[in-house]
This record gives C-alpha cells, sequence and structure tokens, in this order.
C-alpha cells in the first residue's frame, strides 16, 4: 500500500507506551525507501530510555537526518529542545517526522513551535494502543487524546491502530485495537489513517489498512 | 485474564496497590520516576495516601511513621535517592518495621548516569546504613516477575517485620512487557499488635523505638535480630536455574543480564558450548547452597559472573559459593553500558577452553 502519512510533516502523539519511536523510526525509513528526503525529529523529553534517538546509526545509513538533543545529552532526560528544528519546519523540500513524548506532558513541546507548525502542511497523529490500561477504552482514549490536543494547540486530524504486545502480539490484539480505534473515530470524527503492525500480520485484519513495520526499538537480548 | 502491556515502574507502583499499600510516600528520581507519578493518581482513588515529600530522607521518615503504625507503606526511588535513605532504612530494620523499599538502579558513584546500571548490590544486601541488619533483597528479571515481587514483599515485611527491597535495574523499570495480573497466595500474617496506632483497650502502650542505652538490652536486639535473619535465610531463599544440568560454563547474573544471559546460553549451546544460568532471585539471603552445589558437579568447568558494574559486587557471593572449586570470571561495565549477548558468548568461550 502507499505510505497512509501524506502530510510533509507528521507528528506522532498519544500516551506512554503505544509505540510512537517504532512507528516513528519505521515511518522515516519508509519515506526514506522511498527516496524522498527525510528528517526524524525526536522529541521526546520525558522518557529517559528507549528513543529514536538510540538508532542514529540505522537512521543515518538509511540517509534520514536525526534530529535530537545534542550528542553530549544522548543519555540523560534534559528537557532541552534542539534549534535544528527549525531545519525540518522551514525546508519544505523535506519530510519531516516528529516523534512526540508521551501524554500531554510529552507534547507540550509542539506549543513552542506551533505558530511554525501551523504553517506547514501538517498532520497530528493520535495513536491508540488496545493493551495499555489506562487508554484501553474509548472514553480514556478521547480524554488523552484532547488533552494532548490542548496542551499543543493542535487539532488532530489522524488515528493510528498500533495495538501490539511486544514478542506475543497476536492478529487479535490488533483486530481489538481496530474496533478501539474506530470507536474512537465515530466519537471524535478523526479518520483512522491505518493499522501499524509486524508485516507478518498482513492480510489478517479483514482489509484493514495495514503499514507494515519490522521491529527496531529492540531490546538488549533480542 | 488477558495479558496488557505494562512499563516496568507502573506495574511496580499498580502491583503495590494491589497488596494492599496503604501509604506511599516518595520524590521523584529518574529512572523511576514513574512509580510516584502512577501512585499519585491512583492510590488516592484507591483509598490511600500519597505524598511527595520534600526529600527521599522526608521520605524513608514517613514511611517510619506510617509503618509504626501499623500501615502498609512503600517508598520508592534509584540510586543516589536510596543512599540518602539509609539512616532511615537502619532505623526502621532495628524498630523491625515493615515496608517495601524499591530501588530501580541507575549507573554510579554519586550522581553517576540515569541509564541502568547494578552497583547497588552491596548497599541493598550488606545494609547500606549502620549497625548488624539485613534487608530481604528480591530481583526480578522481567515485568512479571516485578509485579508479582512487590506483591509478595508487603508479605514478607509483615511476615518478618522487616523492610524488604525490590532490586531492579532501570531497564526494568523503564521498558514495557505483556504481563497478566493473578493471585499472589497470601501468607498467613501475624497481628500487628506491636503498632503504635492509639491505646485500643492495651494495658501498655506500645514504643516504635530503635535507641538502646542500656548494651545489655542492645545486645538482647542484635540476638533477636540475627535469630530472625537466620530464619529467613533457611525459609526465603530463591534462585533459577536455566539449562544447568548438563551445562560446563555457568553464567552468573540477576536483573536484565540475566535475561540477555538467556540469549547468550543458546548462542553458546549453539556453538557446542554447553552453557546455563543461574540466576539469584534473591540477592540476600543468596542461594549459597545451590550454587555451591553446582560448584561441585564434575561437569562443571567454571563459572562467568555478569553484572552492570564495573568491577562485580554480586561476584563476591559467588566466590562465597564456589569456595575456589571452579574458576570464576567477571564480565560487567558500569556507567549505564549494558553487557552485550556477544560479549557474555565471547568470555564463556574463552572460560571454556581454558577450563577445558
Amino acid at each position: 500500500m502507499a505510505i497512509p502519512f501524506v502530510h510533509r510533516l507528521t507528528l506522532l502523539t498519544g500516551h506512554y507506551g503505544t509505540g510512537k519511536t517504532e512507528v516513528a523510526v519505521n515511518l522515516a525509513l519508509s519515506l526514506a525507501a522511498e527516496g524522498q528526503r527525510v528528517m526524524l525529529a525526536d522529541l521526546d523529553i520525558v522518557n529517559p530510555y528507549f528513543r529514536s534517538r538510540e538508532r542514529r546509526e540505522l537512521l543515518e545509513a538509511a540517509g534520514i537526518r536525526l534530529i535530537a538533543t545534542s550528542q553530549a545529552c544522548t543519555g540523560a532526560d534534559v528537557p532541552a529542545l534542539p534549534a535544528e528544528l527549525l531545519a525540518l519546519l522551514e525546508d519544505r523540500t523535506a519530510r519531516g517526522v516528529l516523534d512526540i513524548g508521551g501524554d500531554p506532558s510529552g507534547a507540550r513541546v509542539l506549543a513552542r513551535w506551533r505558530p511554525q507548525i501551523l504553517r506547514e502542511d501538517h498532520q497530528l497523529v493520535y495513536l491508540v494502543n488496545a493493551n495499555r490500561p489506562e487508554v484501553r477504552t474509548p472514553e480514556t482514549a478521547i480524554a488523552y487524546l484532547r488533552a494532548i490536543e490542548a496542551v499543543c494547540g493542535l487539532t488532530c486530524t489522524g488515528l493510528v491502530n498500533n495495538t501490539h504486545l511486544c514478542r506475543e502480539t497476536a492478529p487479535e490484539d490488533i483486530r481489538r485495537g481496530a474496533v478501539l480505534a474506530e470507536a474512537v473515530s465515530r466519537e471524535t470524527g478523526i479518520p483512522v489513517l491505518c493499522h501499524t503492525a509486524e508485516s507478518r500480520f498482513a492480510g489478517q485484519l479483514e482489509n484493514r489498512p495495514l503499514f507494515p513495520m519490522e521491529i527496531r526499538m529492540k531490546k538488549p537480548w533480542e | 485474564m488477558p495479558k496488557e502491556l505494562w512499563k516496568g515502574n507502573e506495574a511496580i507502583a499498580e502491583a503495590a496497590i494491589r497488596a494492599g499499600c496503604d501509604c506511599f510516600f516518595g520524590y521523584p528520581i529518574t529512572p523511576q520516576s514513574e512509580v510516584p507519578e502512577y501512585m499519585s493518581v491512583h492510590l488516592p482513588a484507591a483509598g490511600g495516601v500519597f505524598v511527595q515529600s520534600e526529600s527521599e530522607i522526608a521520605a524513608i521518615n514517613m514511611v517510619y511513621g506510617a509503618a509504626g503504625s501499623g500501615m502498609r507503606v512503600m517508598t520508592s526511588s534509584s540510586s543516589p535517592g536510596i543512599s540518602l535513605k539509609q539512616e532511615g532504612i537502619t532505623y526502621l530494620a532495628a524498630a523491625e518495621l515493615p515496608c517495601v523499599i524499591v530501588n530501580c538502579m541507575r549507573g554510579g558513584p554519586g550522581l553517576g548516569t540515569i541509564q541502568p546500571g547494578q552497583g547497588d548490590y552491596y548497599q541493598a544486601t550488606r545494609g547500606g546504613g549502620n549497625g548488624d541488619y539485613r534487608t530481604l533483597v528480591l530481583a526480578p528479571s522481567n515485568i512479571q516477575e516485578t509485579a508479582d515481587f512487590v506483591q509478595e514483599a508487603f508479605g514478607l515485611a509483615d511476615q518478618y517485620r522487616n523492610p524488604v527491597m525490590i532490586v531492579c535495574d532501570g531497564l526494568i523499570g523503564q521498558m514495557m512487557e505483556p504481563i497478566e495480573w493473578r493471585e499472589i497466595p497470601r501468607r498467613k500474617l501475624p497481628p500487628k499488635d506491636w503498632a503504635a496506632n492509639g491505646r485500643r483497650g492495651r494495658g501498655h502502650n506500645n514504643i516504635i523505638n530503635s535507641l538502646y542505652m542500656d548494651p545489655e538490652a542492645c545486645d538482647a536486639l542484635n540476638r533477636h535480630l540475627s535469630a530472625k535473619y537466620a530464619e529467613m535465610e533457611r525459609r526465603e531463599v530463591r534462585w533459577a536455574e536455566e539449562a544447568c544440568e548438563d551445562a560446563e560454563i555457568i553464567l552468573t547474573a540477576y536483573g536484565t543480564p540475566a535475561r540477555i544471559a538467556l540469549t547468550a546460553i543458546e548462542a553458546l549451546r549453539a556453538r557446542g558450548v554447553k552453557a546455563g544460568l543461574f540466576r539469584p532471585v534473591t540477592l540476600w539471603p543468596f542461594p549459597e547452597a545451590a550454587l555451591r552445589a553446582l560448584a561441585e558437579r564434575g561437569t562443571v568447568r567454571g563459572f562467568l559472573d555478569v553484572e552492570m558494574s564495573s568491577c562485580g559486587q554480586m561476584l563476591d557471593d559467588v566466590r562465597l559459593a564456589v569456595e575456589g572449586r571452579k574458576p570464576i570470571r567477571y564480565l560487567g561495565h558500569a556507567g549505564g553500558i549494558i553487557p552485550t549477548a556477544e560479549e557474555m558468548v565471547q568470555a564463556a568461550e574463552a572460560l571454556w577452553k581454558e577450563a577445558g
């Protein structure tokens, strides 16, 4: 399928642990594989580990420019934002993937660049993961979505079902997530852009659009 | 119950609530801040008390007060914060107050790094504060165990009237894994008839104290405590063995390095080296007899201890158990560097050849 993220800037938000970083890294790699100029901005200031900046080598080998807090702070959790992000906001020849930290507290970083983002062709995307206990119902998922919109001053125009259970993901998990995403969509009027899952699940989602991924954020024993 | 995806630190907090934790006192520090964050939202909703204290020292003293009045109480922190709590922990041990203390370890010494570490093994198992005391130390190596052990810890603490520590490294606190919530068998617990929670018709006041000016009385307290620790050593020691039955090389590790060691022993076996893993689950009491039994086996050529520590700390306990019967090698990093499966394979293979 064609990549279902079509705006110049894709801003990935959601509750902690919904899988934003995995989707961000995969999306950047897919766009680069199409021959596009891609920049990935790691704007996660709330998590100390498992951030897209840890995949610098992989991304740079694919020709993707990684924008993250300075090298000296890679292993820290300082709430500093990279000035380099302006390059991504101003260069209209590049596609941008923005990996945002979890929850409203993580999404707050976007407010800083709201005026610049609003001038660009952008999409605020909200990820759902039905296996995360705090966002497993449409009500709680929508509450987080609205709180994220409120802190960053941007409007969400796309939902993504990224329901997984790490290595134990089964098609039923993704289908359950699809039902959740569709319920959120009915309630909010925001379309479901796609279902993100490992490519091994292709053909198992009853014609729902799958954005195939390869797990890139592996744990040290995987 | 279907599995859910939990972050380690959230699971610690939720497990405590499920175990009937009444009070949580803590202060944020990476990489454990999600514990107080989760508690701040969910513990009051469950009828408990959450206080973000002004410091780690204040938190551990609030634990002393709440535990002394018979509440189920927990605090959590990460390495430098646990250092600050040591005075409170030795007071808790002396006054025989049950509580659960979580250390989500980062690299040290000093402020160190926020990346994962295991440099607090000595601190946890030797008593980081003054005096002769022990804390029972559980070391989970995945999120399921973390959720289970936190629930069990409250029962252990109440049974022995002693602080129980959950020691995990930052990676376990920060990573996400599928877990299921299951009923943890409840221990038969003695009544808290010692708690300072009002007179309640008793003929005397209950007093919580760790000051014994009379040497005889202080010696008697120490004898009583050491008898209790001996009982914990007899009854509560736990470990896990993986592929040790025919192993020639045995890796010893806990927490995250033990997870990586599982990958390493598979790779070693594929290369013709029969490797196994010995994983202490209680760091104190250390499973000394079980490890010694492996050292006595003729088929075992040697041990490779792996830790996220510069020169090895659990290594001392491995040596005490092996007592020179077999060679022991050490592999470790500090400062947030996680040993890789490849390094383990290389070191184990070298030892296998050397000791062949």
